[in-house]
C-alpha cells in the first residue's frame, strides 16, 4: 500500500493536482448550489406564506416532490431533462444544438433540490418571528420592505441558520451524486484515478477523507458564526 | 400509458429491490443504531470514543463515497484474496446488492445512532428513578422503560429518517443494480425518453413515502398520550 502513495502526490504520476482542482470544483458546485438553494428557498417560502392559494400549491407540491423523491433521481431527472429542454428551445429559436456545460447545470440541480429544503426552514423561521414585533414596526410605519430586512431577516436568521448549516453539509455530500452524470468534481477524478490505476480503496479512501475534512472545517466555522448571531439573543 | 405495461416487469423487479434493501438496512440498522446510542452514552471513554468517531465519519462523507469504497474498493482486495473465489462466500462477495446493503445498514447506524442517543436523553428521568424503585436491573429498565419510551418520542423523527433511508436506496442504481431508479434508467437508455421513466419512478418514490408516513402514523395513534 505505502509504495502507492506515491500516486496521491504531486510528482509526474501523481493524482494530486487532479484531485484538487476536483475538490476545488466540489466547493465550487456545492458553494453555488447552496446560494441557488437559499435564493430558491427564500421565494418558495414566500409563496408558501402568501396570501394566494395556487402560489401556495405550486410551493407546496415542489417541496413535497423535492422531499420524497431520491436527490440522484431528481439530479438525473433536471440534468438529462433540463438539457434537452433547453436544446428545445435553442433549436426552436434557430440555434445549433446547444452543449449545456456541467458546472452550471450542477449548480442549479443541486439548487433545486436544496431550495425544497430551505423554503421549510425558512417558513419555519419566519413564522418563528412573534406577529407583535411586526405589528409594532407597521405602527412606526415601516414599508414591507422595510419590516422584512430591518425585522423578520436578523430576527429569523440565527434561528434559519443551525438549519441552514445542516443544508450546506447536505449539499457537500449531494455534490459527490453529481460524479454520477459525469461533471469532473473529486468523486468522478477518484473514479477515474481508481479505474486507471486499479486502486480503488486508495482514491476513494483519499476522497472520503477530503470531504471529511470539509465537513469538519465548515461545521467549525458555522458554529463560530451561529455564536455570532445569536450574540443577543436573551440566554435561557 | 403503454410503456408502463411493456415494462411493468422491470418495474416490479426494482420495486422489490428497493423494498427489500429498506426492510434490510431498516431492521439491522435499527439494531445496530441502539448499540451506537447506547455506546455514545456510555461513561467509559474507551466505548463512547471509538462510537462518536464512527458516527462522525459516517455522518461527514457522502453515502455514495461509501458504497464505492465497499464495492470497488474492498470488492477489489477480496477479489485478490486467495481462495475466496471458491468459498461459499464468492456469490455473495461479487454481488453489488451486499455491498449497498451493507453500506445503508452502517449509515443508518450511525445517523439514527444519533436520533436514538437524543431520545434516551429524553426520557423523564422520574420514569427511570420509579422502574429503579421498582428493583429493576440496569438492563431490565433499559429493555422494558428507556428503549420503549426513548422510540415513542422519536417515533415521528423516524419517519422522517425512514424517508431519508428510502432515498438512500435510489444510490444502488449507481453500481448498476437494478432497483427502482435503475430500472428507471435502464428503459431510458431502451426508449431514450427521459421524462416518462423518471417521472413514472418518480411517482412510484412519492407513494412508499406517503405509505411510510401513514404506518408511523398508525404506530403513533397506538401509543396512548395525553390530551
Amino acid at each position: 500500500m505505502h509504495e502507492s502513495l506515491y500516486l496521491l502526490g504531486f510528482s509526474e504520476n501523481g493524482w494530486g493536482p487532479a484531485l484538487l482542482k476536483g475538490t476545488w470544483i466540489t466547493l465550487q458546485i456545492s458553494f453555488g448550489g447552496f446560494l441557488t438553494g437559499l435564493l430558491i428557498g427564500l421565494i418558495t417560502a414566500s409563496a408558501k406564506l402568501c396570501r394566494f392559494k395556487s402560489l401556495q400549491m405550486i410551493a407546496n407540491g415542489y417541496s413535497t416532490l423535492c422531499r420524497a423523491v431520491p436527490e440522484l433521481l431528481l439530479i438525473i431527472l433536471f440534468f438529462y431533462g433540463g438539457s434537452s429542454l433547453i436544446n428545445a428551445v435553442a433549436q426552436r429559436i434557430g440555434f445549433e444544438d446547444f452543449n449545456v456545460a456541467g458546472l452550471p447545470v450542477a449548480i442549479l440541480v443541486l439548487g433545486l433540490v436544496q431550495g425544497a429544503y430551505a423554503s421549510e426552514i425558512f417558513r419555519g423561521a419566519i413564522q418563528s418571528v412573534h406577529p407583535g414585533q411586526i405589528e409594532a414596526a407597521q405602527a412606526y410605519g415601516l414599508s414591507q420592505k422595510k419590516i422584512f430586512f430591518r425585522i423578520t431577516l436578523p430576527i429569523m436568521a440565527p434561528n434559519a441558520l443551525a438549519g441552514l448549516s445542516n443544508l450546506w453539509v447536505y449539499i457537500i455530500k449531494d455534490s459527490a451524486l453529481i460524479s454520477v452524470v459525469g461533471t469532473s468534481e473529486l468523486l468522478h477524478i477518484a473514479k477515474q484515478a481508481g479505474g486507471s490505476t486499479k486502486e480503488y480503496l486508495l482514491f476513494f479512501g483519499a476522497a472520503a477523507v477530503i470531504y471529511y475534512l470539509i465537513t469538519l472545517i465548515s461545521s467549525y466555522f458555522l458554529r463560530i458564526l451561529e455564536t455570532y448571531l445569536r450574540r443577543w439573543q436573551p440566554k435561557h | 400509458m403503454t410503456f408502463i405495461m411493456e415494462y411493468s416487469d422491470l418495474i416490479l423487479e426494482g420495486l422489490w429491490i428497493t423494498v427489500s434493501l429498506l426492510i434490510i438496512s431498516f431492521i439491522f440498522g435499527f439494531i445496530l443504531s441502539i448499540f451506537v446510542a447506547l455506546s455514545r452514552l456510555s461513561h467509559y471513554k474507551i466505548i463512547a470514543l471509538p462510537a462518536f468517531i464512527f458516527t462522525s465519519v459516517i455522518r461527514g462523507t457522502p453515502l455514495l463515497v461509501q458504497i464505492y469504497i465497499y464495492y470497488y474498493g474492498l470488492g477489489e482486495v477480496f477479489a485478490k484474496m486467495p481462495g475466496i473465489r471458491s468459498s461459499f462466500l464468492w456469490p455473495y462477495l461479487r454481488d453489488g446488492y451486499w455491498y449497498v446493503a451493507f453500506a445503508l445498514i452502517v449509515s443508518t447506524a450511525a445517523y439514527w445512532g444519533e436520533v436514538i442517543r437524543g431520545g434516551l436523553l429524553a426520557v423523564p428521568k422520574g420514569e427511570i428513578e420509579a422502574a429503579r424503585a421498582f428493583g429493576m436491573s440496569a438492563f431490565k429498565i433499559l429493555i422494558r422503560v428507556r428503549l420503549p419510551r426513548a422510540i415513542y418520542i422519536l417515533t415521528p423523527t423516524l419517519a422522517g429518517e425512514t424517508i431519508l433511508l428510502l432515498k438512500s436506496t435510489a444510490l444502488a442504481s449507481t453500481i448498476a443494480i437494478m432497483d427502482l431508479l435503475g430500472a428507471a434508467q435502464r428503459f431510458r437508455s431502451i426508449t431514450l425518453e427521459v421524462y416518462q421513466p423518471l417521472l413514472t419512478v418518480a411517482a412510484i418514490y412519492l407513494l412508499i413515502t406517503l405509505l411510510i408516513e401513514h404506518l408511523f402514523k398508525r404506530v403513533e395513534n397506538r401509543i396512548p398520550t395525553r390530551g
